[in-house]
């Protein structure tokens, strides 16, 4: 028992190390020296308002952008640290496929709208060489049932899904091959309020039981407020503030975070 | 300009199968990387042939590259010698390039298909010309062909299987029934043109040479002789090929593709062997046969 503790006590090996990240579009500073390292099962949150390089920072992460300068440094299994933007295109492309997942704000981005959800379920594991039909399917069902569709809905398009249901089918599918770092933009963008609350309930649920380490870009600050265990906040580009979440809620140092909590309403 | 035109005249103004002589060359430097890399889509600089495209003007230049006058062209279309089609491409050879034509699969050294692979198992030596509309399997899932051709180098097919898995959940079975994709030489997704996926088999380990054209395309892929060709399939669900009830009502072959015939409009059909040559054949052994035994009793 109390070798257990310890070793959950110990630190573990960081799972994503990014130093001096740098990406601009021309004369136009995307983000500029971002640092930072995130340990597994761990939940980081990015804030900013618009246009203060959160998506810039979030698509070089997850290898949709090359960023000018800068390294990202990843644990893969089986290989230790890498710095992912040194592997070759197959190899990123398998490690966003198995090891990594997206989330995109709009569900539309991530899901295949004319397969069902099933088959949107599936296509990870198939891609990765699961080649027994009935297997897929009882996987794909289980993840529906973890993330509360009705598995009487396997074989229906996305498209006759409602925005929440559409934004957990997605969940499922990225969550399916068991991850261990998922990127998330606005997960919960676009849907109304009791919906987001769920949703917001079922990811907190997801990610500590699997342990999986996550990214979360909003500008919702409920948003990371409940999942997120430490917080960057960001302004043109640059990390202006960072700490634990309740840290940096409740006692804003920089002038601009200071602005941002206070503007949010109260009820 | 006139009459200074190639010397290598037929006697009426084309040289020796359409084509001129370098273009024949590019083409069959296509056909040689085809061969050496199997089921990859190889482009080449496809020539205005006097066919519209969708008619087989791929499959033409690839029989116009890889004819010889000693050669002996098959035509078939559907399975038939006598289409329209079929008729019209084995004129056309006739006419540019004088070569000897024939009915029957065994006697030729080219056959130029669409939509059948013939019936009759082919030989070392003779080459089997396919026509193909759309030569990527992967372009009705993916609309970007710098994604496809990415996804044909790091060899990512699972969104294939994905299309057959929506077959099961929504048939119970994978109910695609032509241009059945298939992993050649276990590295390359091919389409194998609109061929029934009765015909996949006759793919594999084929002694015969087989290269796919896309005229409008501009693509030529190929299987060499003797190499594998997997149709995908799932563990549980794996790939079988259709099957009658009946036999062919012309030659009673059962081990044929049948095509439906309605003979009158009040719903009377039959089956018969959508291999025209096939089917002649197989009747005229049965006539012999019946007439062997008629003259013992």
């Amino acid at each position: 028992m109390t070798m257990n503790a310890f070793q959950k006590l110990a630190p573990r090996p960081p799972l994503l190390t990014v130093s001096d990240l740098t990406k601009s579009y021309g004369g136009q500073i995307g983000c500029r020296d971002v640092s930072f390292t995130i340990r597994p099962g761990e939940v980081l949150g990015i804030v900013g308002e618009s246009g203060s390089g959160k998506s810039t920072l979030l698509a070089c992460l997850s290898g949709q952008l090359a960023p000018d300068n800068g390294s990202i440094t990843y644990d893969m299994h089986g290989r230790g640290p890498v710095d992912i933007l040194t592997l070759s295109e197959p190899e990123r492309r398998r490690l966003a496929r198995t090891d990594w997942g997206i989330v995109h704000q709009n569900p539309r981005d991530g899901l295949r709208m004319d397969v069902s959800a099933g088959g949107n379920i599936g296509e990870r594991p198939m891609a990765i060489g699961a080649r027994h039909y009935g297997n897929i399917r009882a996987e794909a069902q289980d993840w529906l049932q973890k993330v509360e569709i009705d598995i009487t809905r396997t074989d229906d398009k996305p498209r006759t899904f409602s925005g929440g249901m559409q934004q957990r089918l997605q969940i499922a599918r990225n969550l399916v091959t068991r991850p261990r770092l998922v990127f998330m933009d606005e997960p919960t963008g676009g849907l109304d309020v009791s919906v987001q609350a769920r949703l917001l309930d079922l990811l907190r649920g997801l990610v500590r039981e699997l342990g999986i380490a996550a990214i979360i870009v909003t500008h919702d600050l409920a948003v990371v407020r409940l999942l997120a265990d430490r917080l960057m906040v960001m302004q043109r580009g640059r990390v202006i503030e960072h700490g634990l979440t309740d840290q940096v809620l409740d006692d804003p140092h920089h002038p601009y975070t200071q602005l941002l909590v206070s503007s949010v309403l109260q009820v | 300009m006139s009459g200074t035109m190639n010397t290598d005249l037929g006697g009426d103004g084309y040289n020796f199968a359409f084509l001129d002589e370098q273009t024949k060359r590019m083409i069959r430097r296509t056909l040689l990387k085809a061969l050496s890399i199997p089921g990859y889509q190889v482009p080449f600089g496809g020539r205005e042939m006097p066919l519209a495209s969708g008619w087989g003007t791929g499959g033409l230049q690839v029989t116009a590259s890889v004819l010889g006058p000693n050669d002996r062209l098959k035509v078939i279309d559907q399975g038939a010698d006598d289409t329209t089609n079929a008729v019209s491409i084995r004129r056309f050879f006739h006419t540019v390039a004088n070569v000897a034509v024939t009915e029957s699969t065994e006697q030729a050294t080219i056959i130029q298909t669409r939509h059948r692979v013939p019936e009759a198992p082919l030989k070392e030596g003779q080459i089997l010309v396919y026509q193909v509309p759309e030569p990527e399997p992967l372009r009705r899932l993916i609309p970007r062909e710098s994604e496809t051709r990415k996804m044909h180098a790091y060899a990512e097919y699972g969104t294939m299987q994905v299309t057959l898995y929506e077959d099961i959940a929504r048939f119970g079975r994978i109910a695609r029934t032509y241009d059945y994709p298939a992993i050649v030489n276990g590295r390359f997704l091919m389409s194998p043109s609109p061929i029934p996926k009765f015909d996949n088999p006759k793919i594999a380990n084929n002694p015969a040479m087989q290269f796919w054209g896309a005229g409008r395309e501009k693509r030529i892929y190929a299987v060499p002789p003797y190499t594998t060709a997997h149709s995908l399939d799932f563990d549980d669900h794996p790939f079988e090929v259709q099957s009658w009830k009946g036999c062919c009502a012309l030659c009673g072959s059962t081990m044929s593709y049948l095509d439906e015939v309605i003979t009158d409009d009040k719903g009377s059909r039959m089956f018969v062997c959508s291999d025209t040559d096939f089917c002649t054949t197989h009747q005229a052994k049965a006539a012999a046969q019946t007439k062997v035994v008629g003259e013992h009793s």
